[in-house]
């Protein structure tokens, strides 16, 4: 692990009489301190995870993900969490105006409402899904063993995520530039398009990246509901743990790196589409 | 023509922001609407510009009934006090918005935002990012995107309102130049009554949702029709029975014809003027008279402080009966 820092020529230059690099005592403390917990907890794992997968060489890797039970497993969970990112952005970011924009009886109420499923036990969000929308459903719903059924636990325990993430940059918006815009010439979609969005898009997309990961990573509530049924409802999380109980460790691993890969390329696209988004206002 | 208002209220639950206002704004002209805050100057100003609606009266501007009229609809230029720039794009796509949104053609859009840019002082900024700039450049931005539309009308709500002593005054001769060359009718809010006697052509000055009085600078300062508008014009002290401001009462150190005697008991200098309270001797007004006089003018005088001096109105001062 190498701790240096690229430096701008310019600083540099000026600093170089005092010390030949640009960090003060603390802050050079501070990033040491920052880096070693970050290897520690983070890159470290992450690392033994892609060595693991490769560990009785890239056949085991290679099997691993074409094993037509593991491929749809991948493809079920990807797919899945896409579509919920997706209702997660239109929804989270409509919840977050509400609450910053409007004033109702119960706005408290449901401020921390939001934040339970996040908050919740998986399992237990598992429990309460299984007996509302499983065989016994109260409400005549059953989405037991289907599709659906991965659908609705992600989209349950990510909800919080664009309403949170937004919800702040919302309330720093001042509601003065809407008004600019407008006495423009700016209708209220135009408004939203070339003003509001562009504002939001940072925001909206750090929550979607978060659902993004999360539901790709879900595990404890939609385990009851969907059945685990291979080919239909197994999703990758699942899988892995299959892996490990039948000592397969280099193929559980292998799903993970994959997982982490897919992972890294939400984030990257993510942020190109903000910065599209941003310029484009 | 103009801007003509008739009977406007507005009620903010029980709170009455304005009560009954008519007013009459001439084409061309630069007005202020003056007063304390809170007085409900800036509702008025919303309300002209159709980002409020009032509970009941008219608004119509240069001939046209706008008072249903939408904001979008209305072409009207508006400045805030905080600038409202849309933080993520540069100065020039700034002005350029509203023709943008006029779908106003490419190379017109792009000559009109160089002249405003050069009209505003802006030219080498036109790539920055608004959060780039001071406060005084914002202000200028802000202000040329709101002329870019043509408007009919140009509203300042507190314009200089957030900036530092200096800009503001810069900003405020500049404003009057620009409003000379172009024209455009226009209506700026403020409180601080000394931009608003420099800058505009005409005043109204607004309390408590109500107007107090409407005229130019000089009718306002030299013949207030309320204490409220003496005193919220400038410095007001009371001599005998009278209000009348500091630098109109004569000052003397021989006996003379005199409202008021007594000692000078404080003396503050403040640049070339010096401020001085008088204690009277008559104990049925012993509150101290404000006088202010100009250094030169203490020197000729010959004043220090304790010494005995004779108060009384200057020739052509009609003070106001308190």
């Amino acid at each position: 692990m190498t701790t240096e820092i690229p430096l701008a020529p310019g600083a540099a230059r000026r600093r170089r009489t005092r010390s030949a690099t640009s960090l003060t005592r603390s802050s050079g403390l501070g990033l040491g301190i920052a880096l070693t917990w970050f290897s520690l907890l983070v890159l470290i794992p992450l690392a033994l995870v892609v060595i693991q997968s490769a560990d009785d060489g890239w056949g085991t890797f290679r099997d691993t993900l074409t094993n037509s039970q593991t491929a749809a497993a991948l493809r079920l969970t990807v797919e899945q969490a896409l579509i919920v990112t997706v209702v997660n952005v239109v929804f989270g970011t409509l919840i977050a105006w509400v609450l910053v924009r409007d004033s109702f009886r119960g706005q408290r109420l449901l401020e921390v409402i939001i934040d339970i499923p996040f908050a919740l036990p998986t399992i237990v969000a598992g429990l309460v899904l299984l007996s509302l929308y499983g065989p016994d459903s109260p409400i005549g719903i059953n989405v037991a063993n289907t599709e659906r059924s991965v659908f609705l636990a992600l989209l349950f325990v990510t909800l919080p995520f664009v309403v949170r993430t937004v919800e702040p940059v919302l309330l720093e918006l001042d509601p003065e530039v809407e008004e600019a815009a407008a006495s423009l010439g700016a209708s209220r979609f135009t408004t939203l398009r070339r003003i509001l969005l562009p504002a939001l898009a940072p925001a909206i997309t750090a929550g979607a990246a978060l659902s993004f990961a999360r539901g790709i990573s879900e595990y404890g509530s939609l385990v009851l509901l969907s059945g685990n049924l291979p080919n239909k409802t197994e999703v990758a999380s699942v899988r892995i743990l299959t892996y490990i109980e039948n000592g397969n460790e280099a193929a559980a691993a292998s799903v993970a790196v994959l997982l982490l890969g897919v992972a890294l390329i939400a984030i990257i696209l993510l942020q190109v589409l903000t910065k599209v988004v941003s310029k484009r206002g | 023509m103009g801007i003509e208002i008739r009977g406007i209220n507005k009620f903010f639950g029980d709170f009455v922001a304005l009560e009954n206002i008519n007013l009459s704004i001439p084409s061309g002209q630069l007005t202020a609407l003056l007063g304390p805050s809170g007085g409900g100057k800036s509702t008025l100003l919303r309300i002209i510009a159709g980002l409020e609606s009032s509970d009941s009266g008219t608004v119509e501007i240069e001939g046209v009934d706008t008072t249903n009229v939408p904001a979008q609809k209305r072409n009207v230029g508006f400045v805030f006090q905080h600038y409202a720039a849309f933080k993520h794009m540069t100065v020039a796509k700034n002005i350029a918005f509203g023709l943008e949104i006029r779908k106003r053609p490419k190379d017109e859009v792009k000559d009109r935002v160089q002249e405003l840019l050069k009209l505003v002082h802006l030219e080498q900024w036109s790539d920055r990012l608004p959060s780039q700039l001071s406060g005084g450049q914002r202000q200028r931005m802000a202000l040329a995107r709101a002329l870019a539309i043509e408007p009919n009308v140009l509203l300042l709500d507190e314009p200089f309102g957030a900036l530092d002593a200096k800009v503001r005054k810069e900003l405020r001769d500049w404003l009057r130049r620009l409003h000379d060359e172009m024209h455009v009718t226009t209506v700026f809010v403020t409180h601080d009554q000394e931009e608003a006697l420099e800058v505009s052509d005409s005043l109204v000055v607004i309390n408590e949702g109500r107007i107090e009085q409407i005229g130019s600078p000089d009718d306002l300062y030299d013949r207030p029709a309320s204490d409220f508008v003496l005193s919220f014009l400038g410095p007001v002290t009371r001599l005998g029975d009278h209000l009348i401001r500091p630098h109109d009462i004569e000052i003397s150190r021989y006996e003379q014809a005199a409202t008021a005697t007594g000692r000078i008991t404080r003396w503050t200098r403040v640049g070339f003027e010096i401020r001085l309270e008088v204690t009277p001797d008559d104990k049925l007004h012993p509150d101290p008279v404000h006088v202010v006089v100009t250094r030169a003018e203490a020197t000729a005088l010959g004043l220090h402080e304790g010494d005995q001096v004779w108060l009384r109105p200057q020739a052509g001062v009609e003070p106001v009966r308190a």
